[in-house]
């Protein structure tokens, strides 16, 4: 039988998510891996909302800065397991979108962007501004998960690295596979209708607002728990995670590498995580070549790396 | 009532300008009913003001009895109406068996959950909508074209695949702007056939077409619109010996000319 994309997919991510730590120099890059893994699930929650349904938005950092903010304050003010916080904090993402979303989604293009820009805006100021709660911009620090402790009373010890790296790639492999789900289900096809046209979609029958609204709560949720584990790994949060640089490097790691398909997106995820490593060799122009190779992609690879390269593989039969 | 579809006094103002106004007419199960008239005429506006896209400033749109004036268009689906657009919406970057497959969104919705988790009921509601897909694109000729990108089809094949996802809907009323524009001789045909077949299995068609011809051979009745307003109505042959009807497609200069020889 013929392999499914979707399969074919998760076969590939779970390989390099396997396979790589083979080739780790040292330790230190079972942190960035984990990193790129963190990245990849907010990313691919992108993928459902801007590649599937055709909406941008530019302030899905601050469901990123609730999902941390949660597993840094209810196990502290309310005793609440770290696990279940971040539940917890993809339960208040879920909300928030879900009520936000309904007057925003209303809105396109560019204002939808700067709509959703706000929501990011506030969410981070609010992190920045309730010091007695947060620690304001000082941030303030998280407590452990546990789960690492937990596997070493089952006989499976970890190092810190290690373990995070891997808890990472499965949670990323199971976001993955939800959305490779989605991709083909009856929700997923009218969700890429309405971004084909939404005027077909509404004579379809598609109800374009609900439709909309349900991406939105479902990427939400994405960058809540991408959130929740950034903060549960370094141990450590600050307001910078729900910043407007974080949502502007959620949207351009998925554009980069494809925003139209799930691998993809991971992969963009990858570049621009790693890239930043790789290019400490060019010391203070660091910034400038990674701004330079985004243009330079954008406008010979429009597609994202991931889809452009692969068409030329296949050469030029569709 | 045997009306599955009734226009009652329907008119839309654009800055001032009357775009349609006071425009009636009915429709019956099985009826083949066409809207004609010069470029400008109106039709359009009246088709998006019959299926939802514009609200109506004036009149109702009665739709099995029930008054259904600018309703949703994606509430008017739920209800059995459905229709294709004058200048192609397809799913560009879908393929055809796809932009069929969303025809069947109704029929195969369920629980959002269920979709992300990929549960055998999820995958089933999926199935279903490709096998009923794959038999409307059999029924359309466009079976071959499948697994293609939408945006890469022909024209006519478009034209095709907007009818085969609209009759995905299994509608009681099917609304079809301009469904030959742009199609030869042949594809002309193919798509006459395929509207009289639709027709006969009890659906309500109202028809815009330029193609006279066309026009003459299938419709049961003909409703032609000049300047936003209905100057006649019946069937093919009164309307096409009617001299008002005559005028509007001449053009005023011809009567001018006219006048004057």
């Amino acid at each position: 039988m013929k392999m499914t994309p979707k399969t074919a997919t998760l076969l590939v991510l779970a390989a390099l998510i396997a396979l790589t730590p083979f080739f780790f120099p040292s330790g230190y890059y079972y942190r960035v891996g984990a990193l790129l893994f963190v990245n990849g699930i907010a990313v691919t929650g992108m993928v459902i909302l801007t590649g599937y349904a055709g909406q941008i938005s530019l302030g899905h950092a601050g469901f990123a800065g609730i999902g941390a903010y949660a597993c840094a304050l209810a196990p502290v003010h309310w005793g609440l397991h770290p696990a279940l916080a971040v539940i917890l904090g993809a339960a208040i993402s879920a909300i928030l979108a879900f009520l936000v979303g309904r007057p925003i989604l209303r809105l396109k293009g560019y204002y939808l962007g700067v709509a959703t820009l706000g929501l990011g805006i506030l969410v981070a100021m609010v992190l920045n501004n309730e010091r007695q709660l947060t620690g304001g911009p000082d941030g303030m620090a998280v407590p452990e998960l546990g789960l690492r402790a937990l596997l070493k009373g089952w006989g499976l010890t970890l190092s810190n690295g290690e373990f995070w790296y891997f808890f990472c790639g499965l949670v990323l492999l199971v976001g993955a596979w939800l959305a490779l789900n989605l991709y083909a289900s009856p929700t997923g096809r009218a969700l890429r209708a309405l971004h084909g046209s939404e005027v077909a979609a509404r004579t379809v029958g598609i109800d374009v607002a609900r439709l909309k609204l349900q991406a939105f709560v479902i990427s939400a949720v994405y960058a809540s728990v991408s959130g929740s584990l950034l903060a549960l790994q370094n141990k450590f949060v600050t307001p910078d995670v729900a910043g407007f640089m974080h949502s502007i490097e959620m949207v351009t790691m998925a554009v980069l590498g494809g925003v139209g398909s799930v691998l993809g997106a991971i992969f963009g995820a990858g570049i621009l995580t790693l890239l930043p490593q790789v290019l400490t060799v060019f010391a203070e122009y660091e910034q400038m070549v990674l701004g330079l190779v985004m243009v330079l992609v954008m406008i010979f690879l429009r597609e994202g790396l991931l889809p452009s390269v692969l068409r030329k593989f296949r050469g030029k039969d569709e | 009532m045997s009306d599955l579809l009734s226009i009652e006094g329907l008119g839309i103002t654009f800055g001032g300008l009357k775009a349609v106004h006071d425009v009636s007419f009915r429709v019956r199960p099985g009826e083949i009913v066409s809207v004609i008239g010069p470029n400008g005429a109106g039709k359009t506006t009246l088709f998006n003001m019959i299926s939802g896209v514009y609200r109506p400033g004036a009149g109702r749109v009665v739709l099995e009895g029930d008054d259904v004036t600018g309703m949703e268009p994606h509430l008017l689906a739920r209800r059995g109406m459905s229709r294709t657009f004058q200048n192609l919406q397809i799913f560009p970057s879908m393929t055809a068996l796809e932009n069929a497959v969303t025809g069947y969104h109704l029929q195969e919705r369920g629980p959002v959950l269920a979709d992300l988790l990929g549960l055998p009921g999820a995958r089933a509601r999926a199935r279903r909508a490709e096998e009923g897909a794959r038999a409307l694109l059999a029924r359309v000729g466009l079976e071959r074209a499948a697994e293609r990108a939408a945006g890469n089809l022909s024209y006519g094949s478009l034209k095709r695949l907007e009818i085969a996802r609209a009759l995905a809907l299994e509608p009681k009323v099917l609304l079809l702007d301009e469904p030959a524009a742009g199609c030869n001789a042949v594809e002309t045909e193919e798509i006459d056939h395929l509207i009289a077949e639709v027709a006969a299995s009890g659906v309500a068609i109202l028809l815009v077409e330029h193609d006279m011809k066309m026009v003459m051979r299938i419709s049961n009745h003909i409703v032609v619109l000049d300047h936003g307003e209905k100057i006649a109505e019946g069937d093919p042959a009164t309307v096409s010996r009617n001299p008002a009807v005559i005028a509007a497609y001449l053009g005023v200069e011809e009567g001018q000319d006219h006048a004057h020889g």
